[in-house]
């Protein structure tokens, strides 16, 4: 039997068989609702310009301070590493471990796995260890928190309001658009990489 | 309309990268991306339920012991979680109170409960809306990582606010059962497999006559 037209749902084990669909339609699970597959075609193009402007835009999120603070005359200006460092010196290091890797290293190593994935297959071949670089890249994403971050910058600069004078600086600019980026690249579904490598590697 | 099943057809699928296969031909490994095949997640309701429980235990303290001190000219103040809402409220931004809430109390709170209903409701068989508790699911999985909120919201006023005796934010170790109660209900999550709401479901119709 050939399989290679048929989907399977990941939610609740219904096997389909694929259909093509027009433009921005997506095809869902009759039984349980997910989503199967959708016609948004794998834009290689798309993707490799996002990943390039995602790494630009981290690398400059994390150079330039986020915030400035001023309380009695003195200012202080802060920077990721900045938090990451004076949060690993105080009592609770762990809450450091847990911000440095889901605000920086696996949103750091993301965007090199998909820059790493991406651009030999916009190329037209397989990149080496492509299997290890893709289930890294999918085991990663939840784990990736800017969005959450930048959502947590805006909450302090509030409860900050009242007592010292803050201010927003570049890397907050970067750490949001850096959000917008990466969510626009975990948009893309990874198994259609898995088939456009199978499609070259034959 | 009756959809086939994978399980039913001696298919599987890989949960890697999404290839089709015939279950007797590939036992271990997908041949394409090499990831282990399997049916379901091995151990799921027992995995599931012990990070959840642990996640409910630390939730207790996670909201009883301070998360942050707060040191201003001799005086200290400890905040959990629960009075830092109150303040953000009293200040005028309800707004964020309400975002600050939601993301700290009600989303954990309410990711343990749910997925209490499903493992318990996946354990007994039910055959009750097992698409709605899909759905249910799939929103657990979705807000998952928003609880993470007040833990860099403590990390980022301790880096801001840190001026010596004139003004100091310190924290506490209620951030640390905060932090270890949205890794485990994260992974919790990620150890329980739907298809065992829908596995009782065929089962109950082919007990039928």
């Amino acid at each position: 039997m050939d399989t290679t037209a048929l989907v399977i749902c990941e939610h609740c084990d219904s096997v389909y068989r694929r259909m093509p669909l027009h433009h921005g339609q997506t095809a869902c699970c009759t039984q349980c609702g997910a989503v199967l597959y959708s016609n948004r075609s794998l834009d290689l193009d798309a993707m490799l310009a996002l990943a390039v402007a995602a790494m630009i835009v981290l690398l400059i999120a994390n150079a330039y301070p986020l915030m400035q603070v001023e309380l009695g005359g003195i200012t202080r200006e802060t920077t990721l590493w900045n938090i990451i460092l004076i949060t690993f010196d105080s009592k609770v290091g762990l809450i450091a471990v847990v911000s440095a890797l889901s605000i920086f290293f696996f949103p750091l190593l993301q965007i090199a796995l998909y820059l790493y994935v991406l651009l030999p297959l916009r190329l037209g071949h397989v990149p080496p260890a492509f299997a290890g670089a893709m289930h890294a890249l999918r085991q990663m994403q939840p784990w990736s928190m800017v969005e959450v971050f930048v959502l947590g910058v805006l909450v302090s600069v509030v409860k900050l309001a009242g007592v010292a004078t803050v201010s927003a600086e570049t890397g907050l600019w970067g750490f949001g658009v850096l959000t917008l980026l990466i969510t626009a690249l975990g948009g893309f579904d990874l198994r259609e990489l898995w088939d456009r490598a199978a499609e070259l590697g034959e | 309309m009756n959809v086939p099943r994978a399980c039913d057809l001696g298919l599987i699928g890989c949960d890697a990268c999404g290839k089709v296969l015939q279950a007797r031909q590939h036992a271990e490994h997908c041949p394409r991306c090499d990831a282990p095949l399997r049916r379901r997640k091995p151990d799921s309701l027992v995995r599931s339920w012990a990070l959840l429980l642990s996640a409910a235990i630390l939730y207790v303290p996670a909201n009883l012991l301070p998360i942050m001190h707060t040191v201003q000219l001799l005086n200290v103040e400890h905040s959990t979680i629960l009075s830092g809402v109150v303040l953000l409220w009293k200040n005028g931004s309800w707004d964020l109170a309400i975002i600050v809430f939601v993301a700290s109390i009600v989303v954990p709170l309410v990711k343990i409960v749910c997925l209490a209903l499903l493992l318990l409701t996946a354990q007994s068989g039910s055959t009750w809306a097992p698409r709605e508790r899909t759905q249910l699911y799939r929103v657990l999985e979705f807000i998952g990582h928003w609880s993470m909120l007040d833990v860099f919201v403590v990390a980022l006023l301790m880096t801001l606010v840190h001026f010596g005796k004139f003004a100091q934010v310190e924290a506490g170790a209620g951030v640390v059962a905060f932090c270890a109660v949205v890794v485990l209900t994260m992974l919790a999550s990620m150890s329980f497999d739907p298809r065992l709401i829908w596995d009782q479901q065929t089962d109950r119709d082919a007990a039928r006559p």
